[in-house]
């Protein structure tokens, strides 16, 4: 009964975003039925080409798409060759999830209000070590080349290649390798990054490819931090959607089929520069140097990373002040009065974005909850693990959402569903399904056998066995798997913007729309709501097996 | 009580093509057949066979009879086989009364005082509300035993079921367990490493080879 599962939800993961991005292409080469478009043309094309500055669009996102995984995977590994098993690294364990729960627009808003011109790290040294009376003339925010673009996704990105690492670590029993290079006279960081890291690279390839997809396409933090003129591709390619003239969407059409193959260029230096590295290290190891490099490795993988913390802690310290900040004048590090101000004129238009919100993460989380929990019961009840399609869960990272959600539409509005409330939870159903999995199939795989296998013998059968035992046995992961989708989805922009048409707003999409123009202040509110909202949920999903569970010691050990 | 028997017709599991072991015996109502061996043999196989959860990687014939049916094609929950293991299992988020419920028949009239004399029959009368988790080595096993004879079966397993309790303790469940088994007139199949085990059950025993 449950055999349907693994099926369906790899054919609702594949086929919308396979055919999406199939469909995306027909309208960059002239064919768009609705628009009149019924011939095959290259006029899209050479239009595109001709679009002032659009060779450094794409500089831009190959920049970031490249460095952002490079700058990022160089800190985690340098940080994990330099503290496993210090106290720094119990703290950042624990720090980890909350850190990734950071909704994307909502840090980038946070760390422009820390580190521009008029942020709070120029009010710190001003006027004191700057000398700055006045914020200085600096574009910092949205500056030509995207490096705080590419900034803000290095911070952004550094915690979710942790979490990804530290949960491929154990499989490696990597403190039992160091200890034996250490015992061969490395030192303890050298024999990481000799003996674990090309080891552990493997295992988190995927997750380093999503992150290049993501850092070379991303909408959202490239509209709050990104350059302007030009912005990057992702940005024109969404401008060009939403224009009035439907004209643009052939151009739109292009633009995406482009971003493709931008990403996929990223990823094809990517691979270049792994085999480069490999033979760098193989040359290194080669050596049997021990030691040297040592200090240099111990303080920078130390170093970067409470810097990395510091500045998502700024961001929010920067988020919390503006939020509630009454007059402000500029070398004053903090407001002269607090006030609630911001919060009461906006309640009304808070309300709405709430509510759907709420509506899309709930609904699409828990159908995949569902669909995620059927698959697993089914591999349990079959006994055989579905390792092959493992890496089409990865589907909706590894390709830019620009480019299948164009095509995705291009197909609901032939069916007319689309700017639909369904619409929209599906569309968020799609990236909320492999964190689900992710987050979850672990635990499920590794709850002891014999719970069930007691259940049965007493003549349970399998739907009272996984509602009676396996469910309460497993509550803490399922609400830790229920906030974390419900994380993803709060702070999704792209899928509500498009496959809302605009009509469906939630907070993250209102929010990122005052990026331009609106005041500090009232960005700071949106912002805040944005970011709490997933707090809020691993906050209950902590809290609540503790009550539940609070007469029943045993409840403690089960992992 | 029930008077049934349980019969091992050329049951033979192999793993890999590699042949584990092939069993072929009667057990007789308040019986005890006792299976020893190294680990590696087979053994727990044998026992997840008669139970319905042998993982498919494992290759398996033979039938298994109670009271003269063949349980094989039926789903483990159907089979009406207890099976203690060596751990006790408490379901750690249901209370002893949770526990011992679970295991009760639906269609039972008056659970609770069911739970009630059976908690008094093994000397723990008024643990029906108790954490699991807050009980001692001996008490966590005997709630295992009363569970499992709540739950009415036909055929018991035993899969080393004292290899992880102290030498006091261990006697006196053995003591408790072959006594409860004989009085309820089930057959049954103890799994072991010691020979004090099957001294103690005092039925037919296999030794198997590596």
């Amino acid at each position: 009964m449950l055999r349907w599962a693994s099926h369906s939800l790899l054919i609702l993961l594949a086929v919308p975003i396979l055919l999406g991005t199939l469909i995306a292409i027909l309208p960059a080469f002239g064919y768009f039925p609705t628009l009149g478009g019924t011939e095959f043309s290259l006029d899209a094309w050479r239009e595109l080409v001709q679009v002032p500055g659009i060779k450094r669009s794409i500089q831009i996102s190959l920049l970031s798409g490249v460095l952002t995984p490079l700058i990022a995977l160089a800190l985690v590994f340098l940080y994990l060759a330099s503290a496993s098993g210090s106290k720094l690294d119990n703290w950042m364990r624990r720090l980890v999830s909350p850190l990734l729960s950071f909704p994307h627009a909502a840090a980038a808003f946070g760390l422009a209000f820390l580190i521009a011109p008029s942020g709070l790290l120029s009010r710190l040294i001003s006027p004191g070590l700057s000398g700055w009376e006045r914020p200085p003339d600096l574009l910092i925010i949205n500056d030509t080349w995207g490096l705080t673009l590419l900034f803000g996704l290095i911070v952004k990105e550094v915690p979710f290649l942790l979490l990804m690492s530290l949960a491929a670590l154990p499989q490696l029993q990597p403190s039992k390798h160091v200890e034996l290079a250490r015992s061969l006279g490395y030192r303890p960081t050298i024999a990481w990054l000799k003996v674990i890291a090309p080891n552990l690279y493997p295992l988190i390839r995927l997750p380093v490819a999503a992150v290049i997809v993501f850092a070379s396409a991303t909408v959202d933090v490239a509209l709050i931090l990104g350059p302007t003129l030009p912005p990057t591709l992702s940005v024109r390619v969404l401008t060009w959607f939403n224009d009035a003239d439907l004209n643009f969407r052939f151009l739109a059409a292009a633009g995406a089929i482009l971003q493709l193959g931008t990403s996929l260029l990223a990823i094809t230096i990517w691979l270049c520069l792994e085999k480069l590295c490999a033979v760098l290290w193989r040359f290194w190891v080669a050596t049997g140097d021990r030691g040297t490099g040592e200090r240099l490795v111990f303080f920078s993988g130390r170093g970067a990373m409470p810097i990395v913390l510091l500045v998502i802690t700024g961001s929010l310290v920067a988020l919390l002040v503006n939020a509630f900040a009454g007059p402000w004048r500029y070398p004053s590090v903090l407001p002269a009065s607090w006030t609630f101000l911001h919060w009461t004129n906006n309640f009304q238009n808070l309300l709405t974005p709430l509510l759907n919100t709420l509506l899309i993460s709930v609904g699409s989380t828990l159908s995949a909850l569902v669909l995620v929990l059927a698959t697993l019961e089914s591999e349990r009840q079959s006994g055989k693990l579905r390792a092959t399609a493992m890496w089409l869960l990865y589907l909706p990272l590894l390709v830019p959402q620009i480019v299948f959600l164009f095509g995705f539409i291009v197909l609901t509005e032939s069916m007319r569903w689309q700017g639909t409330m369904s619409l929209v939870i599906f569309g968020h159903f799609l990236f909320v399904l492999p964190y689900v999995f992710l987050s979850l199939s672990e635990a499920y795989r590794q709850l002891d056998p014999r719970w069930s296998q007691v259940a049965s013998t007493l003549g349970a059968s399998p739907f009272k066995s996984f509602w009676r035992i396996r469910i309460p046995l497993l509550l803490a992961p399922c609400l830790t798997a229920i906030a974390i989708g419900m994380a993803i989805s709060i702070s999704l922009f792209l899928p509500t913007q498009l496959l809302g048409a605009g009509r469906i707003t939630t907070i993250t999409s209102e929010a990122v729309a005052l990026s331009s123009g609106a005041s500090r202040n009232l960005i700071a509110v949106w912002a805040v709501v944005q970011l709490s909202l997933p707090m809020l949920g691993f906050l209950a999903a902590l809290t609540v097996p503790r009550l539940l569970w609070r007469n029943r010691t045993g409840m403690r050990e089960i992992r | 009580m029930s008077e049934s028997k349980l019969e091992l017709d050329k049951v033979s599991i192999a793993l890999n093509g590699k042949q584990l072991l092939t069993v072929d015996s009667s057990v007789g109502p308040g019986e005890v057949l006792t299976i020893m061996g190294p680990s590696g043999s087979g053994k727990s196989s044998l026992l997840a066979y008669i139970a319905g959860f042998l993982a498919p990687v494992f290759e398996a014939s033979g039938g298994v009879f109670v009271n003269g049916d063949d349980i094989t094609p039926l789903p483990a929950e159907r089979r009406r086989v207890g099976l203690l293991f060596q751990d006790p299992l408490l379901f750690p988020h249901l209370s002893i009364a949770g526990n011992l419920r679970f295991a009760i028949d639906d269609r039972s009239a008056d659970k609770a005082s069911l739970i009630r004399q059976g908690l008094d029959e093994v000397g723990l009368g008024g643990f029906e509300e108790r954490d699991p988790g807050t009980l001692s080595g001996g008490q966590e096993s005997r709630i295992a035993l009363l569970r499992l004879l709540l739950s009415s079966p036909n055929a018991v397993l035993l899969d080393e079921p004292f290899s992880k309790l102290d030498s006091q303790l261990r006697a006196e469940m053995r003591t408790l367990v072959f006594s409860k088994l004989r009085a309820s007139g089930l057959p049954s199949i103890l799994v072991t490493h010691d020979q004090a085990d099957a001294d103690s059950a005092g039925g037919e025993i296999i030794t198997l080879e590596q």
